[in-house]
């Protein structure tokens, strides 16, 4: 019996504990702004872009609609948020248009894709004409090779003539 | 009345401009002397016109004749002089008439020059220049109009108009509004006027491209006419540019030169397509190759002007530069429509002709490597076109607002501008016609070996990021080869001459200015990216809440709060100063004071950091908060930018070499058979 | 020499000249359009007075739905506005007194759609204000962006039809001015 009270007091007492302890995590999570520093904010911040002026990123704007969201982001990081969190927080409240860069899906897949595809190509056109123009210098200096003339001939005899008009 | 010789003056250069564009057309078709000279003259009269439009305005503005609603918005009674007479350009009207004056002074000092051996230019150069002058002329007397006043109407409707509207009564306002904060700094007084100067110059080198094509003299007359104009419109471009990114970094306290704007990628733009095409026009010169290519390039870079003028003007892209915009939208958008069209269209119906001899020996000859150049020039460009247009593309099509910012440009470019650095070191010391892995190899690997102490050094100092040290290395590369190439040069030169080393330095810059200054510039472009690595790579920041006497630390440096000030100041702003030591590994080694001013007209805030400079690094303190009591706590940031000040003196060099390459010649002819001498010793050697 | 280029091009070269031309044009004339709507967008104003409204559903900070289709019949004011914003305070007790007015007669509704701001002090504002008509978040500035609002505070007022009959740009002065539009609707 007294074991039994005193097991029973035990797991009151480790219960009491509990939810004292917890109550305590609770209570510094609720009340903690001070141990979220500006750092972390800004570390956020920094990668969001304020939603009401145009191109300035959340950490440098000054003005107090800026400050209220610097608030929430440090009010989101006491409550445990991650940044993706927060950052997906801020989509849906305000848009994609808080992101620094729009995010690769559907439409906006094509700002990463363009540039890139462009380049590629603009690489290939020049490789090409690189190309044609060594192979025309070899032209030019095996101009005995009839197998690449040949084909060209009615060409040749136009150019000829043109040249000759000049 | 000041007002109304101003106005009169503008629309006397509207009616000559077109009469000269009539007379020229005109003269060029009819083959008569008479008609173009009568152009001329006309393109000549408008100068003095628009001189006389600036001074009045300018009178209005210094006098502060508040009923004229421009000078309202943008002067105060409680501004300085000077930022009174620079308010010219504080905001849209005043800017497009100093747009158009600077526009007219560059094109009638190209039509004073001697036409004798390019007659058949001058009537389409004439023509090119005024029908841009004519635009920009209406755009201010129709729609921006600076000298118009405003009028009372019935005791409350205000209007804005040139002409008191029937029953109305002059409206005087007491004091303007003043010139936005923003726009109150040395660098920025500087900074439109330069870019101004660097886009409007871009016209004469289109001009001539447009003459070439429409009269078919497609030769490289164009080219070897306009290098110069070419390279002083790439000057100011570039001074312009630099000035920008110095304002901000002093005024927009958010511890970066950069920030991907629109409004600084469109003066980005027409600057890459600027320097491909001062690129490219070396192997037009020397190899008669790629006409079209070059025509492309320099119509593109005016295009270019004009739609970023548009984009930052017509409130298409929302932006924080963008200080003047207004309805000037539709009549942009069709003159784009116009330039774009017309240009095009010359251009492929001279196709055909434009299409020369090209041969290519090597794939690693100078003429290769430059034509790299131009596809990585191109590649940044189609990077930050497409990252501007992109947000109007998906707004029309999927409703929805993104932003694009600088991670993207950042991504994108970077490995484009390392490959510009690693061409930057190849490309001088490969040959035209013919190089080969040899030749090459034989050149390279002193300067090489040399090189690879940047990133070395680096090492040793405990940087360990891959990208870190790449960039340290093409820096290296980059001003080793420089030095290597113009130092061999110079030393052949003292000793075949015995002179002294300064003056073989010297005589070289002078005999083949282009060359060299390019040289010059090189090695600005390589210290620049120093500071750029620095920036990028190695910033870092912290914020805190200190009170006087605590610190906040920042890796070596930590500064301490001392104090606070808060007064107002006679022009109209309440400042907020703190004074903050600054100390590195403990000991003291400077004071800053960075301060909030708050302007009281137009109720901004704006925030100057304290800055501590050194060539190693900055450290750059914001004051983000505070109460007014002194001895209660104020919120700090502090930026760490290591190298930052090699960003501003390699800018120093690169515009140094820019004008050592601009710098007019005293005979252009004697030049070119000393650089045809020149250029048959290299190939022999 | 000057032709031996395009020697070793041939006729197949004039083929891609030409679809060149046709790539080249039509991207001219795509960019051109492409600015020329993004122009137009720039120059349209706010809706107006006469146009249907895009039909929108205004989750509201009680969690709490509401469609506007689900409103015809009603005389509808939309007020948008923001904590940040301190115009907006100036019309926030007016806009509560006027819909104190019209709340039991079921006629009318106010629906309050605050842009962009953060839900604390979006809270904070409407206990200051005792606001109780439904006020909720602009969830990715949807709404906002349909009405193409340029600031804060704007308010339209839409019949019963849901035809925009009235737009207020800045704050309202007095809720007798609010009451007589909204009365003027009212009557048949």
């Amino acid at each position: 019996m007294k074991t039994r009270n005193a097991i029973k007091l035990l797991f009151f007492s480790i219960g009491m504990m509990v939810v004292f302890s917890s109550s305590i995590v609770a209570l510094a999570q609720s009340g903690s702004p001070p141990t979220i520093t500006d750092d972390q904010v800004n570390a956020i911040a920094k990668e969001l872009y304020c939603p009401v002026c145009e191109n300035v990123p959340l950490d440098v704007c000054g003005t107090q609609a800026c400050e209220q969201w610097r608030e929430l982001i440090r009010q989101k990081l006491a409550e445990g948020w991650s940044s993706v969190q927060i950052k997906q927080y801020f989509v849906d409240q305000y848009g994609y248009r808080v992101l620094a860069t729009p995010p690769a899906r559907g439409f906006n897949w094509l700002i990463y894709v363009i540039p890139p595809l462009s380049i590629l190509a603009g690489g290939f056109i020049l490789y090409r004409a690189l190309r044609s123009w060594k192979t025309s210098q070899m032209v030019n200096k095996h101009q005995g090779d009839n197998s690449l003339l040949n084909k060209k001939d009615d060409y040749l005899t136009r150019i000829e003539e043109e040249l000759k008009q000049r | 009345m000041i007002a109304n010789i101003g106005y009169g003056a503008l629309c006397i250069t509207l009616v000559i401009a077109v009469y000269g564009i009539v007379a020229a057309i005109y003269g060029s078709q009819r083959k008569s002397p008479y008609w173009v000279d009568s152009a001329r003259n006309a393109m000549l009269l408008t100068f003095p016109l628009l001189t006389l439009s600036v001074i009045a305005l300018e009178i209005l503005l210094v006098n502060g004749n508040y009923e004229l609603d421009y000078v309202a918005s943008v002067t105060s009674k409680s501004m300085p002089l000077y930022l009174k007479i620079t308010a010219l350009w504080g905001g849209q009207a005043g800017s497009l008439v100093f747009w158009t004056w600077v526009m007219s002074a560059f094109a009638s000092a190209v039509t004073l020059r001697n036409w004798e051996r390019d007659r058949e230019f001058l009537p389409w150069v004439i023509v090119v220049a005024l029908v841009t002058l004519t635009f920009f002329l209406g755009l201010i007397i129709f729609v921006e109009n600076p000298f118009a006043r405003v009028w009372v109407f019935g005791g409350s409707v205000i209007v804005k108009s040139m002409f008191p509207p029937a029953g109305a009564a002059l409206f005087f306002q007491e004091d303007g509004r003043g010139l936005n904060p923003l726009l109150r700094h040395p660098g920025m007084i500087i900074h439109p006027p330069m870019l101004y100067i660097g886009f409007v110059a871009f016209v004469i080198p289109y001009a001539f491209a447009i003459a070439a094509l429409i009269t078919g003299r497609t030769d490289d007359r164009w080219i070897r006419i306009t290098r110069r104009w070419t390279l002083v419109a790439w000057l100011f471009l570039s001074l312009g540019l630099l000035l920008g990114g110095r304002w901000a970094y002093d005024v927009l306290g958010w511890g970066g030169y950069w920030g991907w704007d629109p409004v600084e990628i469109s003066a980005l733009m027409p600057w890459l397509t600027g320097t491909a095409f001062l690129h490219s026009v070396m192997i037009q010169e020397k190899r008669g190759m790629l006409k079209h290519w070059n025509m492309v390039l320099i119509i593109l870079t005016y295009d270019l002007v004009i739609f970023g003028t548009f984009l930052t003007r017509s409130g298409v892209l929302s932006s924080v530069h963008a200080f003047a915009q207004s309805s000037i939208g539709p009549l942009f958008f069709g003159f784009i429509g116009l330039t774009f069209v017309v240009s095009l269209s010359l251009l492929l119906n001279r196709w055909n002709e434009l299409k020369s001899e090209a041969h290519l020996t090597s794939l690693l000859s100078r003429e290769a490597l430059f034509l790299l150049n131009n596809l990585l020039f191109l590649g940044i460009l189609v990077v930050s076109f497409w990252g501007v247009i992109f947000p109007l593309l998906s707004e029309l099509i999927t409703g929805q607002k993104v932003t694009v910012g600088p991670p993207f440009y950042q991504r994108a470019t970077a490995p484009l501008f390392a490959g510009l650095l690693l061409l930057m070191g190849i490309a001088p010391l490969s040959a035209w016609r013919h190089s080969t892995v040899q030749t090459l190899g034989k050149a390279l690997w002193k300067p090489t070996i040399v090189s690879l102490f940047g990133p070395l050094i680096a090492a040793v100092f405990g940087i360990h990021y891959w990208a870190a040290l790449l960039g340290f290395w093409l820096v290296a590369f980059v001003a080793s080869v420089t030095f290597y190439e113009y130092g061999r040069a110079v030393i052949a030169r003292s000793h075949s001459r015995s002179e002294p080393i300064w003056r073989a330095f010297w005589e070289l810059a002078g005999r083949n200015r282009r060359r060299y200054g390019g040289y010059i510039i090189h090695l600005g472009v390589a210290m620049m990216g120093l500071g750029i690595i620095g920036v990028e790579m190695f910033q870092t920041e912290t914020q805190g809440t200190i009170g006087p006497g605590q610190e906040l630390k920042l890796g070596h440096y930590s500064i301490s709060y001392d104090s606070i000030a808060i007064f107002d100041t006679s022009d109209g702003r309440n400042v907020a100063r703190a004074v903050v030591n600054i100390y590195k590994d403990g000991h003291l080694v400077g004071e800053v004071y960075p301060r909030r001013d708050y302007y009281y007209e137009s109720q901004q805030p704006m925030t100057i950091p304290g800055v501590r400079s050194t060539m190693e690094d900055d450290l750059y303190v914001i004051l983000v908060d505070w109460k007014p009591v002194s001895t209660s706590m104020a919120t700090f940031k502090i930026y760490h930018n290591p190298l930052v000040n090699w960003l501003w003196l390699g800018g120093l060099v690169f515009i140094l070499g820019a004008l050592v390459a601009a710098w007019p010649d005293r005979d252009e002819q004697t030049v070119r058979v000393k650089k045809k001498k020149e250029s048959l010793v290299r190939s022999n050697a | 020499m000057e032709n031996r280029k395009s020697e070793s091009h041939t006729s197949f070269s004039k083929k891609k000249t030409i679809w060149g031309r046709i790539f080249v044009w039509g991207a001219l004339i795509i960019f051109l359009i492409l600015l020329a709507l993004g122009l137009l967008r720039t120059q349209k104003g706010p809706v107006g007075v006469g146009d249907k409204t895009p039909n929108f559903t205004l989750t509201t900070f009680d969690g709490e739905q509401i469609s506007l289709s689900s409103l015809k019949g009603k005389v509808v004011l939309i007020n948008f506005w923001a904590s940040w914003c301190t115009p907006c305070e100036q019309e926030a007790a007016e806009l509560e007194m006027a819909w104190q007015s019209y709340q039991g007669s079921g006629k009318v509704i106010f629906l309050g759609v605050d842009y962009v701001d953060t839900e604390p002090e979006a809270q904070a504002y409407l206990q200051k204000y005792n606001i109780s008509y439904p006020n909720g978040p602009d969830l990715g500035t949807r709404i906002s962006q349909a009405f193409r609002i340029r600031g804060v505070p704007e308010t339209y007022i839409l019949d019963q039809n849901g035809i925009i009959q009235f737009v207020q740009i800045g704050p309202f002065r007095s809720s007798s001015q609010i009451q007589s539009v909204i009365d003027s609707f009212l009557q048949p």
